[in-house]
């Protein structure tokens, strides 16, 4: 798998401009941190990937295939191979369907490529809720009896059903409690070692990207204004909003808060 | 599965209790669709509601042997009004039944595709909502004769915009929702989205309308009735045996306040289960 | 005597399925010049506290049994919704999580304040500068002035202008600040915020965090800051509680508790938190899940998830042991060591 995004660009009407030609290259097997904060353009960054928004020019090249331009039926295909994790667990999945609903639902969808029939899909779904950590006993039951964090892993499910290459995970533990948070950080890790995925992993928290990512890119209002290996990055920003950013990462620690003085 | 279910209803149930006046509205449906279901089979005088009549007790007061009084063709009013119920009641349902149906479709697919066939379908459907729904439903009835069958369509014609309007909202609200997109990112097709993930998380607000509407429904049906192109008699129905009465008011009170009530216990009842049934199943909406 | 002084505070809230334990004997005593982080996860009370000092609460379902909270010396358990609304707005002041919820967006911002302070004014004329008996005019007048001044005391560039728009022309952190300087009316001794900077971007975050540590530091403030960010409480508390399913399970200044967390509660929340030393994959994470607060689990209410619980745990809820000059901690595995 490879993803290149070559000077993407995406306006809305005349003056309003989301992305403003954006280039990234995600590699095979990495973690990529993509940072920015409410309004920089990560949101239609992440739906021009999953093709539910055309960009207004510049390709996005899966494996080569420019996937701006595909068919209906070549996108369809496409979506199996890209899928998403969401920031909210509670709005990401629809109350009135069952845990094996929810995750058995991708493959319906892609019977036509996976070939899987009722029982097998039963099976399948079973197996991926023990990957992501939960039993067959939750099988039946709908999302509002799951705690965020269960809900967060059936949606972890629910993207790998179609066994996808990248996982692009927006923001998967801004909504989660800290403790919860470190279990489905562990989690989202160990699947990627195991199944050797690609992530996109966007994320307004410096801290976790930090820790979770190889290498990261920082937007600002639709532009990419900092790339590089993360340990780079954080060690020296370049650009003044860079250093801004992450000056202001609240550390949990008292002896480096820069508002104490003495 | 069945246990989670069982406890969201019993959970509901508890919502629902709290407001004696759901409660009273609860009980006075229940006994209005047993009374429509039981009641035609239990009167006292079953040939009279099959048209039979009999001159002889001509405006007997009501007593114990008529508890509502006869009519000026000597029939049991009790015995009419209790059959009446199942032609009201049967018509106010196939009336909101069509109606939610047809409305449903048109606010969904105009929700859900947006654009100029959004604007099509609700300019049609702002078209309909400003004629008059009871002069349309007259029009109609005038135009295709009287009899059950057709005044339910014409007033069926006449009550889809509003449901319409309130399932485009809401399909448009929930086409923005997370799970929607999600559904859309792995590639679901229409059908599905709007079936599958779309229309069963605004069922509550459509079931709400239906029950709200029912007491009205019935309403029309009786008014259509009561100005005559409605149901045509021998068939008992509470609007046409309101306007039979209204002739012999006010010494003959009786042929008109027993059919009369039942339309007002119809109509306060069905309000007061779907006001119940709002607090139940959409409770952001109170207060 | 301290300023509030929360003592032994019991509280259950009821709903269809039971009467849920959400306080379980709260302790907490706040000065002025200090900043309390009171912090926790989901559903562990932290703001439940809050609202209950401030008496916000609906009761039922709210149903207090036991404790006190002396604001002032004041009982406030016992006090009348006239003499609360005397205290809210004027000496006890309070912001919320989301900052466009909580302006009225038909109303120009200047218009709101000048209602707060109109309010705030009614109980204390010194806050608008008139004697008593004012006319309405002067009051009205004297009253926007404030709004316009305490706008430019919580960063608003020219505020003079600012005061006419609605809330929708101002950004997310501005309109924060816009309900800062509206708590700030009463001259407030206790600010109770509440996940004040959650909905906002790390950035915008930062100022106002600059911004409450100034206030507190210029006004001698006293602070109750509801988070569950790690990182704000390190940053700007001078003291922390740590929250755990109705309990405080730790107290204590904040560098003692982040550089010797006692609790093993308070130890998994802290090593939870990424840091530059955290290890990809490895960060440690807390097994199991929040107890049911409908039946709590007897004793210390951690004990279940707890490495180091013993059967004494389930016995009785662990008092609070002294482990630094201020800082406490309740947990018998570390009353045995201590």
């Amino acid at each position: 798998m490879s993803l290149e995004i070559i000077g993407l660009s995406k306006h809305y009407g005349r003056d309003v401009v989301a992305l403003n030609d954006v280039s990234l290259q995600l590699r095979q097997g990495e973690c990529f941190g993509l940072i920015g904060e409410s309004g920089s353009g990560k949101t239609t960054l992440t739906r021009c990937i999953l093709g539910l928004e055309p960009p207004t020019s510049g390709r996005i090249l899966f494996d080569g295939v420019d996937i701006t331009r595909l068919g209906a039926a070549a996108m369809r295909r496409m979506r199996a191979r890209i899928q998403i994790v969401f920031q909210d667990p509670y709005a990401s999945l629809n109350p009135r369907m069952s845990a094996h609903d929810i995750i058995a639902e991708p493959m319906i969808i892609h019977r036509a490529t996976l070939g899987l029939e009722h029982r097998a899909r039963t099976d399948r779904v079973v197996e991926l809720l023990g990957l992501v950590g939960l039993g067959p006993q939750h099988l039946s039951r709908f999302p509002h009896e799951f705690s965020g964090g269960q809900r967060q892993r059936i949606g972890i499910a629910r993207a790998l059903a179609v066994n996808p290459e990248l996982l692009i995970l927006d923001e998967p533990t801004s909504a989660l409690d800290v403790s919860v948070q470190a279990q489905v950080l562990n989690l989202l890790h160990s699947i990627q070692q195991r199944l050797g995925l690609t992530y996109l992993f966007i994320t307004h928290d410096l801290g976790v990207v930090r820790m979770v990512a190889d290498r990261v890119a920082l937007i600002h209002h639709g532009r990419i204004v900092e790339q590089g290996d993360t340990a780079q990055v954080f060690a020296g920003p370049t650009t003044e909003y860079g250093r801004m950013l992450l000056a202001a990462m609240p550390e949990p620690d008292p002896d480096l808060s820069p508002y104490r003085r003495g | 599965m069945s246990g989670a279910r069982w406890l969201n209803l019993r959970r509901g149930f508890y919502r629902f209790r709290r407001s004696w006046l759901s409660m009273v509205g609860l009980v006075i449906v229940a006994a209005l669709v047993l009374v429509a279901l039981v009641g035609p089979a239990l009167v006292p005088h079953p040939e009279h509601v099959a048209g039979g009549i009999n001159t002889t007790a001509r405006f007997l007061t009501p007593s114990a042997s008529a508890w509502f009084g006869t009519n000026e063709l000597g029939q049991d009013v009790f015995s009419l009004t209790i059959a009446g119920s199942r032609v009201s009641l049967l018509a106010g349902i196939s009336v909101v039944v069509l109606a939610a149906g047809f409305g449903t479709l048109v606010g969904a697919v105009a929700g859900y595709y947006g654009g100029w066939l959004d604007e099509a379908l609700m300019r049609f459907t702002d078209l309909m909502l400003t004629l008059p729904s009871l002069i349309l439903a007259m029009a109609v009835a005038a135009a295709m004769g009287p009899g059950l069958g057709n005044t339910v369509f014409a007033i069926a014609l006449s009550w889809w915009p509003g449901f319409a309007r309130l399932v485009r909202g809401e399909v448009m609200a929930k086409k923005a929702d997370t799970f929607v997109i999600a559904a859309r990112a792995l590639g679901a097709g229409t059908p599905r989205i709007l079936g599958r993930h779309i229309l069963p998380n605004i069922a509550s607000p459509i079931i709400i309308k239906m029950s709200l509407d029912m007491g009205f429904a019935i309403l029309t049906v009786a008014s259509l009735g009561f100005v005559g192109i409605g149901v045509k008699p021998p068939t008992p129905e509470w609007g046409s045996l309101l306007s039979t009465a209204r002739g012999y008011l006010p010494d003959y009170w009786w042929t008109a306040i027993f059919p009369g009530s039942a339309i007002f216990l119809a109509v306060f009842g069905f309000n007061l289960l779907g006001d119940g049934l709002r607090d139940v199943l959409d409770p952001r909406a109170r207060r | 005597m301290a300023l509030l002084e929360i003592d032994n505070l019991h509280l259950a809230m009821r709903s269809f399925d039971g009467e849920a334990q959400v306080l379980n004997g709260i302790s907490l005593s706040v000065d002025k010049g200090q900043v309390w982080g009171l912090v926790g996860e989901t559903g562990c009370g932290k703001s439940v506290t809050g609202l209950s000092v401030a008496r916000l609460l609906a009761s039922p379902p709210a149903r207090y049994f036991g404790g006190a909270i002396r604001f002032d010396g004041q009982d406030l358990m016992q006090a009348d919704e006239a003499a609360m609304r005397r205290l809210r707005g004027r000496r006890i002041g309070m912001i919320f999580q989301d900052p466009t919820t909580n302006l009225n967006p038909v109303f120009r911002i200047g218009e709101q304040m000048v209602d707060v302070a109109l309010h705030a004014g009614a109980t204390d004329p010194a806050i608008l500068g008139l004697p008593q008996g004012a006319p309405r005019r002067a009051r009205l007048a004297a009253a926007r002035q404030l709004a316009i001044r305490m706008l430019d005391r919580v960063g608003i560039p020219k505020a003079v202008d600012r005061v006419d728009d609605y809330p929708h022309q101002f950004s997310g952190g501005m309109r924060q600040r816009v309900l800062i300087a509206m708590a700030l009316i009463g001259k407030p001794d206790l600010l109770i915020a509440d996940e004040p900077t959650t909905a906002l971007d790390v950035s915008v975050q930062a100022q106002i965090l600059q911004l409450l540590y100034d206030l507190v530091g210029e006004e001698g403030l006293a602070v109750l800051l509801i988070t569950h960010n790690l990182g704000v409480v390190a940053q700007i508390c001078s003291h922390v509680a740590v929250m755990y399913a109705g309990n405080i399970v730790e107290s204590g200044d904040v560098r003692s508790v982040f550089k010797q967390p006692g609790h093993p509660y308070t130890r998994a929340l802290l090593a939870a938190v990424p840091t530059v030393q955290s290890v990809r994959g490895a960060l440690q994470d807390l097994p199991g899940a929040v107890p049911d607060l409908i039946h709590p689990p007897p004793g210390c209410r951690f004990a279940p998830r707890c490495a180091l619980a013993t059967p004494a745990c389930a016995q009785a809820l662990p008092a609070p042991v002294p482990v630094g000059p201020l800082h406490s901690v309740s947990c018998l595995a570390v009353g045995a060591a201590a």
